[in-house]
């Protein structure tokens, strides 16, 4: 039953939005096609603007990944995390989550195959990956729209979030799967 | 930023010649530098798209009419914003598209908040504490529908996929709250500085 309200909500919500939108517009007099298409110009100047943004943190998290970087932190910091509760092969997970959208589904996605889809670390580890965003990503597209590069506390709040959000994941998924 | 960039790509180096990948360090540079051009340019079209809804969202009163409604909560997150601000009906849309999995509309209207809060900062290059609180809410990732981690369960052969999202929904909401009282409390120990530039 919740699978089916769900699964229209997610099918229907943007068509929706697509239909309504002009049709309002419409019904308010507004100059639809004019107005789309001025808006629509934006869309070249924000895609060409946020290149450098993207390019300078992309690189930076590529070479993270590529060094091994992120396996040795996880040899470091498992018996710590073993204690809490998380398995250690959760932890690579926790670390790429905020670096990078596909390479989190990726892991997360190989830990399926291992262990199977209905396996209690499949669940927690699509917990973790549904309940944070691509930080680094987000933070670099919506502050280089607009030019900026100094992102004060932005950063360092949004990884200490992130970092509470894996350890509410932990908590509520030893409760609700085991 | 600036910190977080060079201590990234040093100990990247640092931990491949230990490791002996140099040489895929050297790739990813070249690999991930053509990646940030293609994710930049496939999202103008999407990106002109939604821009564009939004800006028949905003001409008919839709933008203004959300920033009505949800200015109870704004009021008391965006402190700084002038009541009725077009950047706070785009805020409370992207909140709400990212909830329900609608990512790519998301992120324009994103981009859309962020270019009308942009006109209210003194400080071109610097982030504002109403950008940070957004951002702060935005990465926390309210989800009421984690579409793409469903797909994957789905893929996966999953037989109850939709079982992570009552979890998902309470540790989000938990994850948000955490959120904007790190970014409130934060946002006092980084003040903005003025570096004594034209000031207008």
């Amino acid at each position: 039953m919740i699978k089916e309200v769900l699964n229209i909500i997610s099918l229907y919500t943007l068509p929706l939005i697509v239909v309504i939108i002009p049709l309002y517009a419409i019904f308010k007099k507004v100059p639809v096609y004019e107005t789309f298409i001025s808006g629509a110009k934006d869309g070249f100047k924000v895609g060409v603007m946020i290149i450098p943004y993207l390019v300078a943190i992309l690189v930076a998290i590529g070479m993270f990944r590529a060094s091994g970087a992120i396996d040795l932190l996880s040899a470091w910091l498992s018996p710590i995390l073993n204690k809490i509760g998380m398995p250690a092969e959760l932890l690579p997970l926790a670390i790429i989550r905020p670096l990078s959208g596909s390479g989190a589904l990726g892991i997360m996605t190989e830990i399926a195959s291992t262990h199977g889809a209905d396996a209690f670390i499949t669940k927690m580890a699509a917990v973790m990956v549904g309940c944070s965003e691509t930080t680094f990503y987000v933070l670099t597209v919506y502050f280089g729209s607009v030019g900026i590069s100094k992102f004060r506390h932005a950063l360092y709040a949004d990884l200490i979030s992130d970092f509470a959000s894996i350890v509410f994941a932990i908590i509520i998924s030893n409760i609700a799967f085991s | 930023m600036g910190y977080i960039w060079v201590f990234l790509i040093v100990v990247s180096v640092i931990v491949a010649i230990i490791n002996g990948r140099i040489t895929e360090v050297t790739q990813a540079i070249v690999d991930n530098a053509k990646l940030g051009v293609e994710i930049s340019l496939s999202l103008i079209g999407i990106m002109a798209f939604w821009l564009g809804i939004v800006k028949l969202a905003e001409k008919s009163g839709i933008v203004t009419f959300i920033s009505k409604i949800v200015q109870p909560i704004t009021n008391l997150l965006f402190p700084e914003i002038p009541k009725n601000h077009e950047s706070l009906g785009n805020i409370a849309m992207n909140v709400s598209a990212n909830a329900l999995g609608v990512t790519n509309a998301a992120t324009p209207i994103g981009i859309k908040a962020m270019q009308e809060m942009q006109t209210l900062n003194k400080h071109k290059d610097t982030a504002t504490n109403p950008m940070c609180t957004f951002l702060a809410i935005n990465t926390a990732g309210f989800q009421i529908i984690p579409a793409s981690v469903i797909a994957v369960l789905v893929a996966s052969g999953s037989t109850n996929p939709t079982e992570i999202v009552a979890p998902t929904i309470l540790i989000t909401l938990l994850g948000t709250i955490v959120a904007i009282i790190t970014v409130k409390i934060l946002q006092r120990f980084f003040p903005i500085k003025d570096e004594g530039k034209k000031d207008d």
